[in-house]
């Protein structure tokens, strides 16, 4: 076992694919053995989890789709010296082809090192590029070569990440060392009137108190970028933080970390404490007069706290509802301070460009966008996980070489990118290239990375429905057509998917839109009806269908279908009679069954149950 | 404004509460989530027995836990079930799995069992949509569902075998 070193890959969805099975179940019979069962975190290639690592005389093995029966084959190999050959999934055929494409910035250590462990970071070159800030740059520097890089917000909204953090550096704040009451009119002390005292003075601290918040409430459905760098790589994002502290001169950083992910927020802690024990993190850090302290706080389940005015009110413990800009967070924030908010992803990628210069970043460059994209590649994807992109690959090369093609076989309809303010883009238009301005083009946004692929057994009307229905929930309600319009367009959507819409619904759904992005405050009501004016765009006839014939091409919405037996695949073995949860089919042993259309729910159990292909939807 | 029908023990806890977290209006939602790590839910009278000790109405505290969907007004059950209703589920058949655990426990979204023992919950996305369909029972999450999977589980915890 001499020069051997074994990791098993524990990020949230490997443990949900059965990873931390297999680390309970290798780990004691390695430590018998003398070796330590060492871990790191999602190496993107999500399809073939579980996944284990052997290391040998410095050549590292990467083995996917591990089961315990696989597991003991290879405690046995790290026993004998030779290891198999099957599984090989980073130099396998689908393997190279989910890589080649890929370049890694942000990604780079994922699944790599341990991200519970700095020692792990800072042989990676970890904390260098913080260094390198300290001892070679003035502030001023680190800003002009963040501009220069072309690093612009990944979030979604594409903003550049240099002119942001030089309007935090040249914000001054209201005046210095006034105690001002942050809120008055919440000021309702004593039962007696006339008075209002503030609640909590101390907290005011105008003046040159700055903030810098990482924006890590990833709420769109369908993407997982943030949380895999936080759970694989939590250092970098922190570093990502320092440098941008450095140059801003920003006194306290807040990491805003959605409450669902309990494995990410666990990491940061570990990390935030071990940054602080080696002095990058807290008063005077390497022995500066640089000080920058760093604190988690869970979101408590608003997709809108995604929105940057709508997260700093729930950092201050309010309701999370946006507000107007201006006044703009660099000049007036948390607690009144100016504040700079940027997403994970885009402080993953500063210690790259400080590291390396901003030419060897934007060397990965098309049209106005640089560097790399993270992308959550999922949906009916036959290699899905999450994967690095230099900006101008197209659409065509993620769907097809990295992920190679649906799963099912069928074939591609469309990809939703951006999420619920994103749009379906169709496959005729899979050529688009991935950057900014193209994504725009067709109607959706870039978005902050998820990309959901959808098979011709995908019901766009319904997945506009879906979309809607989730951004109607999520309105705050501040802005009137937000949440009315929302609920408007939704109720028709609705009566489209029930068969009873009509061709003017298409028209009607279209001025909605226009009034409800005019007349939004946030991006979430600018942009929700986004999927569903793309649909419209692209998917005209299945709206059509649904209306005039009342009939649903990819045969999902339940009132436009209805579920049959086929007579002759049906082997009459009851098993679809048994899962029907209402009693509506008929059949006995040997028998050709029946559906009762008339008590059928359309649930789709018995298609599921059905080992013969014998029921189908028409 | 002493909260009225708080007993001297919930005002206890809700000083104890306070104490470790804080009294700051930022600290509102630390404080509720602590509230819901000991009860599981947020009980009307602990609620307003830390707006007592903040000294703010019990108002400006609901209108913040009202606000998040991660509060919760009535006790759960033993177990939480979240399914996921993320776009990659969607697409592969969450809706099939809310409808068939529903079935097998007989209790609507949202809802908990009579015995206590279930709660049932949607959520909008738990990011591991390359499991897509998920579930996630208490801390565990379970991928590549269908709905016969699922209701196995379910049984499974229904006898205690988690």
């Amino acid at each position: 076992m001499e020069n051997t070193r074994v990791f098993v890959g524990l990020g949230s969805c490997g443990i949900a694919a059965g990873a931390q099975d297999i680390y309970d179940y290798m780990a004691p019979d390695l430590k018998s053995g003398g070796l330590d069962l060492e871990v790191t975190s999602c190496v993107g290639m999500c399809y073939a989890e579980p996944i284990v690592e052997i290391e040998h005389n410095g050549e590292r093995r990467r083995y996917g789709y591990v089961d315990k029966k696989f597991a003991d084959e290879l405690l046995e190999s790290v026993k004998t010296g030779t290891f198999p050959e099957k599984n090989m999934i980073a130099l396998s055929e689908d393997g190279k082809k989910y890589l080649d494409r890929q370049v890694k910035i942000v990604l780079q250590n994922c699944g790599i090192i341990n991200p519970e462990c700095i020692d792990e970071y800072l042989e990676a070159d970890g904390y260098k590029a913080l260094t390198k800030c300290i001892e070679e740059y003035k502030p001023e520097e680190v800003v002009s070569i963040v501009k220069a890089s072309g690093l612009k917000g990944r979030g979604g909204a594409g903003f550049l990440t240099g002119l942001k953090w030089s309007f935090l550096a040249g914000a001054k704040g209201d005046k210095t060392g006034d105690t001002e009451c942050r809120d008055p009119v919440l000021s309702r002390k004593g039962d007696k009137t006339g008075d209002t005292e503030c609640r909590d003075p101390v907290l005011s601290r105008k003046g040159d108190y700055k903030y810098l918040v990482c924006n890590a409430d990833e709420g769109d459905p369908g993407a997982f970028m943030d949380r895999s760098i936080l759970e694989g790589d939590p250092h970098k994002v922190i570093e990502g933080m320092l440098i941008g502290a450095y140059a801003t001169g920003a006194k306290e950083g807040i990491i805003y970390c959605r409450a669902e992910y309990p494995l990410a927020i666990k990491r940061l802690n570990i990390a935030i404490a071990a940054g602080e024990e080696k002095n990058y993190i807290g008063d005077n850090i390497l022995g500066t007069d640089f000080s920058f302290h760093l604190h988690v706080k869970e979101g408590a389940g608003a997709f809108v706290c995604g929105e940057e005015t709508a997260l700093m009110a729930s950092i201050e413990g309010k309701r999370g509802m946006p507000r107007l800009r201006p006044p703009f967070p660099a000049n007036s924030g948390i607690n009144k301070s100016p504040t700079n908010i940027n997403n994970v992803e885009t402080y993953g990628n500063v210690p790259f460009i400080i590291l390396n210069g901003a030419d060897a970043f934007n060397k990965y460059a098309f049209k106005n966008s640089y560097g790399t994209k993270v992308f959550a590649l999922a949906g009916k994807i036959k290699r899905g996980g999450l994967i690095e992109v230099p900006m101008g690959l197209s659409i065509r090369e993620i769907v097809t070489d990295i992920g190679g093609g649906t799963s099912s076989g069928r074939p591609v309809k469309a990809v939703q990118m951006g999420g619920p303010a994103g749009g379906c883009i169709p496959e005729r238009l899979f050529d688009t290239p991935i950057d900014y301005d193209s994504i725009n083009e067709t109607g959706a946004i870039m978005g902050s990375g998820g990309m959901v692929v959808m098979d011709d057994s995908t019901c766009m009307v319904d997945v506009a429905r879906y979309f809607l229905s989730f951004t109607q929930n999520e309105s705050c309600g501040k802005c009137t057509f937000c949440r009315i319009g929302t609920k408007r367009m939704l109720e028709i959507l609705i009566r489209i998917t029930e068969g009873n819409g009509k061709l003017e619904d298409l028209d009607k759904l279209e001025e909605l839109a226009g009034h409800i992005t005019k007349t939004s405050l946030c991006g979430l009501g600018q942009l929700a009806p986004n999927p569903v004016l793309t649909t419209i765009k692209y998917f005209r006839e299945e709206y059509e269908a649904h209306i005039k014939n009342r009939e649903c091409p990819a045969g999902v919405c339940k009132s436009l279908i209805t579920i049959q037996v086929i007579p002759d695949n049906c082997t009459g073995c009851t098993l679809c009679a048994r899962v029907c949860p209402v009693s509506a089919i008929e059949g006995m042993r040997k028998k050709i069954h029946v559906i009762d259309p008339e008590t059928c729910t359309r649930c789709g159990l018995c298609i599921e149950a059905c080992n013969f292909d014998a029921i189908e939807v028409v | 404004m002493a909260c009225k029908d708080c007993s001297s023990a919930v005002l206890e806890e809700a000083r104890q509460i306070v104490n470790e977290v804080g009294s700051e209006p930022e600290k509102v939602i630390p404080l509720l989530q602590e509230i819901q790590n000991r009860h599981s839910y947020l009980p009307d009278d602990l609620v307003e027995a830390v707006a007592d000790v903040m000294e703010v109405p019990a108002a400006d505290i609901y209108g913040v836990a009202t606000f998040y969907s991660q509060f919760r007004f009535t006790p759960m059950g033993k177990h939480l079930i979240k399914v996921c209703k993320g776009t990659a589920c969607h697409v592969s058949g969450a809706d099939l799995l809310t409808a068939s655990i529903s079935d097998e426990l007989g209790v609507e979204e949202g809802g908990t069992t009579e015995d206590m023992l279930f709660t049932l919950e949607t959520v909008a996305c738990l990011g591991c949509c390359s499991l897509a369909p998920v579930v996630m029972i208490d801390d565990k999450v379970y991928g590549k569902l269908t709905s016969s999977k699922v209701r196995k589980i379910v049984k499974e915890y229904k006898d205690g075998k988690h």
